[in-house]
């Protein structure tokens, strides 16, 4: 479980994150949801030590990170995975050196162990065949099916993953999605995603946090974000006409 | 000039964290091996190249410019032979390679930074800049004496090639003069000499790549920057290296 308390993070002045409060469980996929531009990926940052916020407290399980001597921070880096935006492989290596780089790094058994961990990894993100490519030539979601491959190398108790299907096709972008919640459910981990994806929030929002402007405006699950009163958050999620009618429809089923 | 010295302070906390024990000793090797291919192996090629005809036309130039009647016939090897080994083998090739390495080492990591491959690395819990640089700084160190060397040799090649088939001078005249009074410090002083401009040309290029902020534009600066600022301190290091090794 991860908590963050009275986050706040200023740029040059402008505030980019203020007052942020949330808690985020285990075992459970955690939505973080809000425009672009409203603050997500510098509240992931703060969160994972990338960015040091200006106040609040973040608690790993009740370990606080912000307060932490180098060594510690380590230690729980070592527990953390985390997908990038552009999935940031390393793209000097191939795809099964960046599967095991994380393993060659800090783990201590034998190569022959190693090649295993990492060709399991591959298999549970199917990718079973394409060990020996390099990272340009597979496509954007084989890249970010990989970069779950090295997050969870390690077995990591909390995951990170910023926008894992932006700049997917819907189809994809449901696998990623039910990749991430699968693994989330069969390790019992903390996983936090920011997106702006309604197919997610709809699939796997578990719980949801609306940011806007850098201010927490409302946090619910998938299911209480149709009768939801809150005026910024319906703009947000139905902006588009398609989803207005599903939302009548819903809404019409749930009188029903 | 605050500018400055805060982008030097920027470069020694990157030293700093730069030089450590690496974590993994087998990764350090890895990468050591595969910088020393890349930035060395992968820079012979030019060094011969570069150092043949320079050491060629150094020779047509001294015998057709300078040599006269009244002058001894150890000359041109003579002055060949102190231009390679004083000026061209060490500074002159050292600049040289801050074009190609510098921007080499300065786009990688800068690429690597906006891709946000360096703070994948960070993440893990890995010292990316004792993962990335060191390598590279100690390839850089390891490598140059024998392109140093390389360079010399070519050079001299390059010389003699012009008797042997440009028929410029007698190839017995240049052999003598190249031995003429040979001195084997101005060898060492400058290999010590290429010691430091591969310091600077590796610390510096990575400092500038590392640190670049924003997309693939800045990333073309920081590369220009890293040569343009490596060529400035080789020459100035060059300066106060001469006077005191002379
Ligand atoms: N290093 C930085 N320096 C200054 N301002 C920054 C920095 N990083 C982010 N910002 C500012 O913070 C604000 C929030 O950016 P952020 O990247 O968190 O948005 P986002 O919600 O992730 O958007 P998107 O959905 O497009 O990824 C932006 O206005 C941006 O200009
Ligand atoms: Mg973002």
């Amino acid at each position: 479980m991860i908590e963050i308390r009275n986050i706040e993070k200023q740029f040059e002045g402008k505030t980019i994150l203020s007052n942020i409060n949330a808690t985020f469980a285990n075992g459970m996929t955690n939505l973080i949801i809000g425009q672009s531009g409203s603050g997500k990926t510098v509240l992931m940052k703060c969160i994972v030590g990338l960015l040091v916020p200006d106040h609040g407290e973040i608690l790993y399980d009740g370990r606080n990170f912000v307060h932490m001597g180098k060594k510690e921070k380590k230690q729980i880096q070592k527990e953390v995975g985390m997908i990038f935006q552009s999935a940031a492989l390393f793209d000097s290596m191939s795809v099964l050196e960046n599967v095991m780089f994380p393993l060659d790094m800090f783990s201590n058994d034998t190569q022959h162990k190693r090649i295993d961990r990492a060709m399991f990894c591959l298999d549970r993100v199917n990718l079973k065949g394409a060990e020996n490519k390099f990272p340009g030539e597979i496509s954007g979601g084989m890249q970010k099916r990989v970069a779950i491959a090295r997050a969870i190398a390690l077995n990591p108790r909390y995951l990170f993953c910023d926008e894992p299907n932006s700049g997917l096709d819907p189809k994809t972008s449901l696998v990623i999605d039910n990749l991430i919640h699968g693994i989330t459910k069969e390790y019992s981990m903390t996983t936090i995603i920011n997106t702006h994806d309604m197919n997610s929030v709809m699939g796997i929002g578990e719980k949801v946090i609306f940011i806007q402007e850098g201010k927490k405006e409302w946090e619910g699950t998938k299911d209480c974000i149709f009768t939801s009163q809150n005026k910024k958050l319906s703009d947000f999620i139905f902006a588009s006409d398609l989803l207005q009618k599903v939302k009548k429809m819903e809404i019409n089923n749930m009188k029903d | 000039m605050i500018k400055a010295i805060k982008t030097f302070g920027k470069y020694l906390m990157l030293m700093g964290k730069t030089f450590t024990i690496p974590e993994r000793m087998r990764m350090f090797f890895k990468q050591y091996l595969k910088e020393m291919e890349q930035l060395g192996v992968n820079s012979i090629g030019i060094v011969l190249l570069i150092s043949f005809f320079i050491g060629a036309v150094i020779t047509i130039q001294i015998k057709t410019n300078i040599e006269s009647a009244w002058m001894p016939r150890w000359t041109v090897g003579y002055v060949t032979r102190e231009i390679m080994l004083l000026e061209f083998s060490s500074s002159i090739m050292c600049l040289i390679l801050a074009g190609k390495v510098g921007s080499n080492i300065a786009s990688e990591l800068g690429t690597m930074r906006v891709t946000q491959q360096i703070d994948a690395l960070e993440i893990m819990g890995v010292n990316s800049a004792n993962y990335l640089i060191l390598p590279k700084i100690m390839a850089m160190l390891t490598m140059i004496p024998i392109l140093v060397i390389f360079s010399i040799f070519s050079g001299i090649i390059g010389a003699f090639c012009t008797c042997w088939f440009g028929g410029i001078l007698n190839a017995v005249d240049l052999e003598y003069g190249i031995q003429y009074e040979f001195k084997e410090w101005f060898v060492w002083s400058g290999i010590i000499k290429s010691f430091f401009f591969a310091f600077i040309i590796s610390s510096v290029s990575s400092f500038f790549g590392y640190t670049v902020e924003g997309g693939s534009i800045e990333v073309g600066k920081a590369s220009t920057d890293a040569v343009v600022c490596c060529s400035v301190l080789i020459l100035f290091s060059d300066l106060i290296l001469s006077k005191i090794l002379a």
